[in-house]
């Protein structure tokens, strides 16, 4: 069913019983074309471009859970493309564009909204940092702006310009960045790559592979075996666990990220906004809770849960960026486990076993990802070629030395 | 999450700051597959969902290194010995 004003008013005038689920509940088959393992943002994504965009549509998704379960439910939902490095830059800049476009190709309202991030800055070196940051994205076609405090203030009137350890000189504003619903994301990725015949297995667990010599051909499920002349994974958060299943060791380690928000508030931000002296990055929704979050804890973890240390320092940074928030309560607070990779960039690549593809190593930004991951991920399976925005995100640069390390903390995965 | 430090007894895991895996041991930069060690070395990990063996400094206490078996999937410390002492 097409969602449109349209039907809005005939269900209006129908008692709303004209609508029908968003997706089938579908039952494993025995075989598919190609199996999906993960239902979270970039899996779902992935199966909507493998049948919307290469004509394969005997797809399944399988989720251990229920989909949008894990880090496409857990994120605070920015999108943005303001990296420095060639390798990343351009694959971002095309998830931006995607995320311009999605609501009308997949008919669904994924609430994309265009507010603006802005990065501040402290000190000489961050502006000049910033400044550099600016102008790659610049030579690669993107939108940023390098403003002064004054533009700053103009901007964001309340926030501490004056801090006595950390006083805001400017910032690097994205304009074409902002924020999306990660719910309706992974519906509307859900609903269109139904309708295109995938189908999406939840509450299936993949307890194995099946090999057949050295390929592998199918997976084992709590729900039986399932065959697949290809099999993709997008399990970020839980790619050591399901790849060592196939006798994989990964340059991967799982962390937990925590996440915030605040009781309901009037408007107050209407952008999103990171304070560059610390790890604080914070924007509205637009149910009024102020959503935000900091850096990851710190040491492996599986838990989904984090410890309070980083809850102070993320109360810390936001004090220190906009002291008005201090009598604020907390609504929710939780984690969710991020595969963090030995260079803080993601992994989309033929896994070394034949007929297994990876998705994974998303570190904590997966979610602006989204499209363009599902994208590339969708042409690397159907086409066994990468797309030429994601070449770089190859498996063996930690082999070769190409690493693509933004922060460039070097293979320290608690410091990406 | 608090720590036993051998020294200090048990402290808020604040005091700390983490390295991670101490199952790795560094290859012999002689040996003729050294390259292939190295990068296995510097690079990957097992990642366990449960017992992990993990370096921990106590750099707001005794300034020791601390090898501490922490359970991954809930936290809990089995255990922490001082590193010198570490087999």
């Amino acid at each position: 069913m097409r969602y449109s004003w349209l039907n809005i008013l005939k269900n209006g005038l129908t008692g709303q019983t004209g609508w029908t689920p968003a997706w089938r509940d579908a039952a494993p088959k025995p075989a598919y074309d190609v199996i999906i393992v993960g239902g979270g943002g970039h899996g779902l994504a992935t199966a909507y471009y493998l049948a919307s965009q290469h004509g394969i549509h005997n797809v399944a998704v399988i989720e251990k859970g229920y989909i949008g379960s894990g880090n496409a439910g857990r994120n605070t939902t920015i999108i943005r493309s303001n990296y420095l490095l060639p390798g990343n830059e351009p694959f971002y800049e095309w998830s931006m564009k995607l995320w311009e476009g999605l609501e009308q190709e997949l008919n669904y309202n994924a609430m994309v909204s265009q507010r603006g991030v802005l990065n501040l800055y402290h000190s000489d070196a961050q502006r000049d940092a910033y400044a550099r940051r600016g102008n790659a994205m610049r030579l690669n076609g993107v939108d940023s702006e390098l403003l002064d405090r004054d533009g700053v203030r103009a901007m964001y009137p309340f926030l501490d310009y004056d801090n006595a350890r950390f006083p805001i000189q400017g910032g690097l504003l994205q304009r074409r960045g902002g924020t999306a619903r990660h719910d309706a994301v992974v519906w509307g990725y859900a609903r269109a790559a139904d309708a295109h015949g995938v189908d999406i297995i939840q509450n299936c667990e993949v307890t194995g592979f099946l090999h057949e010599g050295e390929r592998i051909v199918g997976v084992e499920t709590s729900r039986g075996p399932v065959r697949a002349k290809k099999i993709g994974m997008a399990v970020a958060g839980s790619t050591t666990r399901v790849a060592a299943k196939a006798g994989l060791r990964l340059p991967i380690e799982s962390h937990v990220l925590q996440a915030f928000v605040s009781e309901g508030l009037k408007p107050m931000i209407d952008g999103v906004v990171t304070f560059g002296a610390g790890h604080f990055y914070i924007s509205q929704s637009d149910k009024g809770g102020l959503v935000f979050g900091g850096d990851i804890d710190g040491y492996n973890s599986y838990a989904q849960r984090g410890n309070l240390p980083v809850v102070e320092d993320v109360a810390e940074g936001g004090m220190a960026l906009m002291p008005r928030i201090g009598r604020l309560r907390l609504l929710r607070m939780w984690g969710g486990i991020m595969d963090m990779s030995m260079d803080g960039s993601p992994i989309i690549d033929r896994a070394p076993v034949p007929g297994l593809y990876l998705n994974a190593g998303w570190c904590y930004g997966g979610f602006k990802a989204t499209p363009a991951s599902g994208w590339c991920f969708a042409h690397l399976i159907a086409r066994d070629e990468p797309h030429k925005v994601g070449t770089a995100f190859r498996l063996d640069r930690f082999r070769t030395g190409h690493l693509i390390d933004e922060k460039g903390v070097g293979a320290q995965p608690n410091l990406h | 999450m608090r720590i036993p430090c051998p020294y200090c007894g048990e402290r808020d895991a604040h005091e700390f700051s983490y390295l991670g895996d101490a199952t790795l041991t560094r290859p012999d930069p002689a040996a003729p597959d050294a390259e292939q060690r190295f990068h296995d070395y510097v690079y990957l990990r097992d990642n366990p969902a449960g017992a992990h063996r993990e370096w921990w400094y106590h750099a707001n206490g005794c300034r020791q290194w601390v090898k501490v078996e922490r359970n991954t999937l809930t936290h809990a410390i089995a255990g922490a010995t001082l590193a010198r002492s570490a087999s």
